[in-house]
């Protein structure tokens, strides 16, 4: 089955790229866009079929690699 | 004294650093990221570059590589180990070094001659080294060190803190910052000081030639200090 994981930095660290994504939006007349903030978005297929242990694999997968805990909330969706 | 510096896909400053530690004695060895194992050394670089293209965070991916567990067992173990640039990256990756590196605060890479500050207390690395200040050379675009205030009072009460950008007569100030760090900060040492992340590149300045010789001092300091 496929696991779709949104990885995103964590309230508080500071997003350039969102940042400038922001200002540029309000540049181009998008007045009300008050906040950006990127981030990763992961399909991952897996060869599990049970739903609730292919999502506990890729949560193991999200904190041994797909995001950095010091920065970063990882979303199993 | 033997010393190993790693080679990863993407790596670009290995050839410099061998060239550096060789200039001051140091009998030093190439490996490949997918040996299995690192050969008997003193001293483990890991260099500066893009490994693997800075896919998914700047080395993530090297920092799960083959090699890595003999590098985390010898560091582990008391051995010495530098990370220079993306070397520094990937030791934060590993988790041998704590906070991490975020993308420079005006989203430029900057690639400059910068002063630093050395914190010479304990360390193998810097004890008795002749200046206070160096110039080197910084080439990076995530070299924003970040960690969260708990984490950096735990930096500043264990004396972790081992560079800082400054000015040239080693003002630590704002506006010598180039990157946005906290505090200023270069690198960094883990708790028991063998081991050191710094973004600034000691390798690219052994030679006047090169606009600055203050590496030397590094690494012939680092020579005296092991032998």
């Amino acid at each position: 089955m496929k696991v779709k994981v949104i990885v995103t930095l964590k309230e508080g660290v500071l997003d350039p790229q969102g940042k400038a994504i922001q200002q540029t939006l309000n540049g181009m007349n998008f007045s009300d866009v008050k906040q950006v903030r990127q981030g990763k978005y992961f399909d991952i297929e897996v060869n599990i079929e049970d739903e609730k242990n292919a999502k506990s694999k890729v949560e193991e997968m999200c904190k041994k690699l797909l995001a950095n805990l010091v920065i970063e909330d990882y979303k199993i969706l | 004294m033997k010393s190993s510096v790693i080679i990863f896909p993407g790596s670009n400053c290995d050839r410099d650093t061998d060239v550096a530690l060789k200039k001051f004695g140091f009998k030093n060895q190439m490996v490949w990221h997918n040996d299995p194992e690192i050969p008997k050394s003193d001293l483990i670089v890991l260099p500066g570059g893009f490994s693997y293209g800075d896919y998914l965070r700047c080395g993530s991916i090297a920092a799960k590589s083959r090699i890595i567990k003999s590098v985390i067992d010898f560091a582990n173990s008391g051995g010495l180990v530098i990370g220079i640039c993306n070397g520094f990256q990937i030791l934060i990756e590993t988790g041998l070094l704590p906070g991490t590196l975020l993308t420079n605060k005006y989203l430029k890479f900057i690639c400059k001659n910068v002063f630093v500050k050395l914190n010479k207390d304990e360390s193998k690395y810097f004890k008795n080294i002749k200046k206070n200040v160096l110039e080197l050379h910084i080439a990076h675009n995530d070299g924003n060190y970040f960690c969260s205030k708990d984490e950096l009072k735990s930096l500043e009460d264990n004396n972790q803190i081992a560079v800082n950008y400054c000015g040239q007569n080693g003002e630590v100030t704002e506006e010598f910052n180039p990157n946005g760090s906290i505090n200023n900060i270069a690198g960094i040492f883990n708790k028991n000081k063998n081991i050191i992340g710094m973004m600034p590149h000691p390798e690219r300045m052994i030679d006047k030639c090169l606009s600055s010789n203050d590496g030397n001092f590094f690494f012939e300091n680092l020579f005296k200090n092991l032998k």
